[in-house]
């Protein structure tokens, strides 16, 4: 009797985990409709954001290109980490996601998405993020999670010569990293 | 190290938050360590403190990048955008692009210092406030602004230049009247040689196309020989660095380029002339090892697609994606089918011929390809070809996995109801639809397909049969059992009379009784639902006209769900028990087959609204001679009252009620408790007992709402019907007392539940409540084993909302034998504090050995009997 109390109490947290996830979802439902009356916007532009997430789902690095409020941000961040972290090596790097595509490729323990408007050119999304890639590589040395974390204005400065406003501005790693590598040596 | 002048090799206290966020192991303690790095901020903010502000500004940066409010900082980074030194600038301006958007007002502020940023005479300044103006500025920012952008277009340095570029798209999307100043600054761009510039000035061609059909027009004279140099240039330059990516110059430049040509193209037969030569050169000569070559291949084609291309040009385009197609690597597979979906407007015979290969991207193991294999499956069905896709299809539903089989049944459904070639044929993918996904098939699909049987009639025979078949194969598909158990009611004699056979078909032996068995077991299963349940009487009160011999039989299930607590239920089978006892005479004539129900108005109602669909037997004639029929669709006020007339509620006892509905019941009670006493006594029902459960038959037949009700279907037509069925109902309970139907046992009020049912399980509950205390319940568990082997060590543990309280009692064994043999029960006090505002609810495990092994099985309740 006294044994089958205790595992009722420890069966309470089933429960409440049960009642939680509920709530959640009518929360998540709530910013769909939110978001679905905005999508009729049309601001169009090739890169929607650029995202860098560790395999835990904790963001090191978020560009948004077009205006999120901080609630918007957040559930964007929460439902496509969770649909791309589940997905296996074998499956392809696109994920349909609402009105739009994440483009995404996973580096070690470190994923990059790239969210795209539908008609971009996947493919080449794929190179800009190997690019992007590269080009830390080149300044870092070895580019990992923590050069990211503790350097994030650089990154940031690099991305930013890279990609304008959703477009991108340049390719050549070398003329990327110029500016940045002045500003170093002057300082 | 002086920290005045550079932010960025001091950070130390920067690095020490995120050393400190780092170490965070739960969300909470990260809240409350970037609560505490924020207030500090503040504080310096306030302080006017200058030495920090970059550093607190890069701080600023990581906390909004981990989701939280940094609108304080904004002011400062305006601070840091005036300063004069390079790397505050730089911060500040990095600060303005993350932390602020367009729509702040304070955005204004900035325009100042923007100006005089941007005639600056250091080139790296001004290249900070052209990236910031193109980042984020408004459309009054851009009339203030403009005039030093297009300056800027001129100046010598290829970075500024390019920024400028970037910068006037961003100008023309907020203000394309501006337009027209780009338009020769754009064509004289494309002259350059410095690839950011090219890139850039691509990109704002392509904008002003998009803003005016002018600029359109004025780039199709002016660029297009530029681009075509340009893609040669890049095509045959040899191994270049700088730009080289896997062995191709420039991806990104060709695939802008390539876009650009599409767009100039599209409508133009002279521009799509001008470009086929230098298009047939990428197609052929990029190489496809590479991934960014497959990326240029894939721009090709479809700019190919989007021109007037020739013939020759489109053949080699679709064998590229057929190469594709074939290829192992998943996303050139993937952008393969979508690329097909635009060529499939442009060319649909070429693409019908990789039919083979989409059809097996449907089965594809990621759920992005299948998706889009789908896609272009539906729209690559035709007359032709629509039997064998369908087939395939459907083939692929048995195997599929649940998420995916939602998608493909819609679509299924919607191929089958677009190319309906024959009715057998529909009849025969319906049925194998609703066997294998029936739970996923939406409720206007079945609604049409009962009424195209209803219009078959040389159809009917043969749909009941094959319905029985794939019912007792597949019993759990919610609406094939829907659709099987109407047919049954409706065409009960083609079922064991095997009329009119088709020349394929095989007859059945079915006996009467086996068909009334097939819907007894539908209403008993514990997962049906209420729309089901009530169908399924309807379909047991037809059979009893249809089968006299089964009529006894028939009229005892009916009569099990006179105390159910659904009123709709409860109503129901208390009204069939009368036609079925009493009205001999007019029976056959009332339960005759439905007459044909209207195709074209059902279709014209489908088509209105979804909504409507669930109503198409309301606009069926047949609602004047059925109107049980109704019942999905819950009690309307028609049928309603021929049914009292049915009822034989003639002149003496109908007014009772009807008039005076308050106090009408009470009189009733008194009466039904007066029979029920002498009625019950012998059972051994105490008299207190009784009294409750007929004040709770009543309150359930009064106000069925506060009684939580647990599905809505039905709930708004059953409030504004309220008065008439109360009249049958309670004369009814008269009826069957004294014709000494025997009263349910003490339970009544609540009728005993299957709770849990597995494979190898079976719970049943109980339910008992002492008078007085509305919120304690006793519940009386039984456990069934089903399996062949014995179960030991069984344990039943349970867990409620916050609102119940749960007491078990010891079970009164934990051996649970083998078949059935015996059961064990254990009973459960449950108090609801929330009695009357919410129902009951319960999670459930088991856990017990088999041959000491160990299994655990879980549940949740919720079909608990309303008001406990």
């Amino acid at each position: 009797m006294a044994k089958e109390r205790r595992s009722v109490e420890s069966l309470s947290d089933l429960w409440r985990a049960g009642a939680e996830q509920a709530h959640r979802e009518v929360e998540d439902d709530g910013v769909e409709q939110q978001r679905s009356k905005q999508a009729g916007r049309d601001d169009e532009m090739t890169i929607r954001f650029v995202l860098f997430v560790n395999k835990q789902g904790q963001t090191r690095l978020a560009q948004y290109y077009e205006h999120l409020s901080l609630d918007e941000r957040r559930a964007l961040e929460g439902e496509i980490v969770r649909k791309c972290l589940a997905r296996t090596d074998q499956q392809c790097s696109f994920v349909e996601h609402r009105n739009y595509k994440v483009v995404y490729r996973r580096y070690a323990s470190l994923f990059f998405l790239v969210g795209v408007d539908n008609d971009e050119n996947e493919l080449a999304i794929l190179e800009f993020i190997h690019l992007l890639v590269e080009t830390m590589d080149r300044h870092f040395g070895n580019v990992c999670e923590l050069d990211i974390m503790f350097h994030l204005e650089k990154v940031h400065f690099m991305l930013e010569e890279m990609v304008m406003n959703g477009c991108i501005v340049e390719t050549s790693k070398q003329n990327i990293l110029a500016p940045i590598q002045l500003m170093e040596k002057t300082s | 190290m002086d920290l005045a002048i550079n932010p960025f090799s001091s950070g130390t206290r920067l690095r020490d938050m995120i050393r400190a966020i780092r170490a965070c192991k739960t969300a909470a303690e990260e809240r409350a360590v970037v609560r505490r790095e924020c207030a500090a901020i503040r504080a310096a903010i306030s302080e006017g403190d200058q030495d920090y502000r970059h550093r607190n500004m890069a701080k600023l940066m990581f906390i909004h990048m981990l989701g939280y409010p940094t609108h304080f900082g904004q002011m400062e980074c305006l601070k840091l955008i005036a300063a004069a030194g390079f790397p505050e600038k730089r911060i500040g301006y990095l600060g303005l692009m993350l932390l602020l958007d367009e729509r702040q007002e304070v955005l204004m502020l900035v325009t100042n210092s923007l100006k005089q940023d941007l005639n600056h005479s250091n080139q790296f300044i001004v290249g900070l406030g052209l990236c910031a103006l193109g980042n984020i500025c408004s459309a009054e920012m851009v009339r203030d602004l403009a005039p030093e952008v297009e300056r800027l277009l001129q100046n010598r340095d290829p970075n500024t230049k390019k920024k400028a570029t970037l910068c006037s798209i961003r100008i023309v999307r907020k203000v394309p009247d501006l337009a027209e100043n780009f338009m020769s600054a754009a064509a004289s761009l494309l002259k350059e040689k410095h690839h950011g510039v090219l890139i850039s000035a691509v990109q704002l061609c392509m904008e002003l196309c998009k803003a005016s059909h002018e600029a359109l027009e004025y780039l199709r004279k002016n660029c297009l020989e530029g681009l075509v140099r340009i893609l040669r240039d890049v095509s045959n330059s040899s191994y270049a660095p700088e730009y080289d990516i896997g062995g191709i110059t420039d991806p990104f430049l060709h695939i802008r380029v390539l876009k650009l040509m599409r767009i100039l193209g599209q409508g133009d037969a002279d521009c799509s002339e001008y470009i086929n030569d230098i298009l047939a050169q990428v197609s052929t000569k990029t190489e496809s090892n590479k991934n960014a070559g497959n990326a240029i291949l894939y721009e090709c084609v479809e700019t190919i697609m989007g021109i007037e291309a020739t013939s020759g040009l489109r053949v080699l385009a679709i064998n590229i994606l057929g190469r594709f197609l074939s290829n192992r690597d998943n996303n050139i597979r993937y952008v393969a089918l979508n690329m097909l979906m635009k060529a499939i407007a442009v060319d649909t015979q070429a693409v019908q011929r990789h039919r083979a290969t989409i059809l097996e991207c449907v089965k594809d193991a990621d759920v992005s390809i299948r998706k889009r294999a789908l896609e272009l499956v539906y729209l690559l069905v035709n007359d032709t070809n629509v039997k064998p896709l369908t087939k395939e299809l459907v083939d692929y539903l048995e195997v599929s996995d649940q998420e995916f089989k939602e998608d493909l049944t819609a679509k299924i459904c919607s191929i089958v109801e677009k190319f309906s070639l024959d009715k057998l044929w529909y009849l025969d993918q319906m049925l194998r639809v609703l066997s294998l996904a029936g739970n996923y098939v939406k409720d206007d699909v079945w609604h049409a397909l009962i009424v195209l049987m209803s219009n078959a009639s040389e159809l009917q025979g043969y749909s009941v049969r094959s319905l029985y078949k794939a019912l007792q194969a597949s019993g759990e598909q919610e609406s094939l059992v829907r659709v099987a158990v109407w047919c049954i009611g409706e065409y009960g004699e083609m079922l064991v009379n095997n009329l009119s056979m088709l020349d394929m078909e095989e007859p059945i032996t079915v006996t009467e009784s086996d068909a009334v068995d097939a819907v007894e077991a539908v209403l008993q299963r514990y997962s049906a639902d209420v729309t089901t349940r009530a169908m399924c009487l309807v379909s047991l009160l037809k059979l009893s006209s249809r089968f006299p011999p089964t009529s006894e039989r028939i009229k005892d299930i009916v009569a099990q769900n006179k105390g159910n607590t659904v009123l709709e239920l409860q109503q129901r089978s208390i009204e069939f028990s009368s036609i079925i006892q009493r009205h001999q005479s007019i029976k056959s004539s009332l339960l005759e087959q439905m007459p044909v129900l209207d195709e074209a108005n059902y279709l014209v109602k489908r088509a209105a609204s979804i909504q409507a669909a669930v109503s198409f037997v309301n606009s069926a004639p047949a609602a004047t001679s059925g109107g049980p029929l109704k019942l999905p669709n819950g009690v309307a006020k028609p049928p309603a009252a021929p049914l009292a007339d049915l009822l034989d509620l003639s002149s003496d006892d109908a007014p009772v009620t009807t008039s005076a509905p308050t106090t009408a019941p009470n009189d009733f009670l008194q009466d039904l408790l007066g029979i029920g006493l002498t009625d019950s006594s012998p059972i051994g029902g105490a008299p207190s007992t009784s009294t409750d459960i007929l004040m709770d038959l009543l309150s359930i037949g009064s106000s069925p709402i506060q009684n939580g009700t647990p599905t809505s279907n039905f709930s708004l037509p059953a409030i504004e019907t309220k008065p008439v069925p109360v009249t049958p109902q309670v004369v009814d309970l008269l009826d069957g007392l004294s014709s000494s139907t025997s009263l349910p046992d003490e339970n009544a009020a609540y009728p005993t539940i299957t709770a849990f049912q597995s494979a190898t399980l079976r719970i049943t509950f109980s339910f008992k409540k002492q008078p007085g205390k509305p919120q304690e319940t006793t519940i009386n568990a039984s456990f069934t084993n089903l399996a062949t082997t014995t179960f030991t060590d069984f344990v039943f543990q349970a867990a409620v909302p916050k609102f119940i309280q749960l007491r078990l009692d010891p079970a009164s064994s934990s051996t649970l034998p083998a078949s059935g043999n015996g059961s064990v029960t254990q009973s459960l006090s449950v108090t609801n504090n929330q009695h009357g505002q919410k129902p009951l609810a319960m999670r459930i495990r088991m856990s017990y050995k088999v041959n000491g092994e160990v299994r655990l099985e879980q549940g949740q309740i919720s079909n608990f009997p309303a008001g406990l």
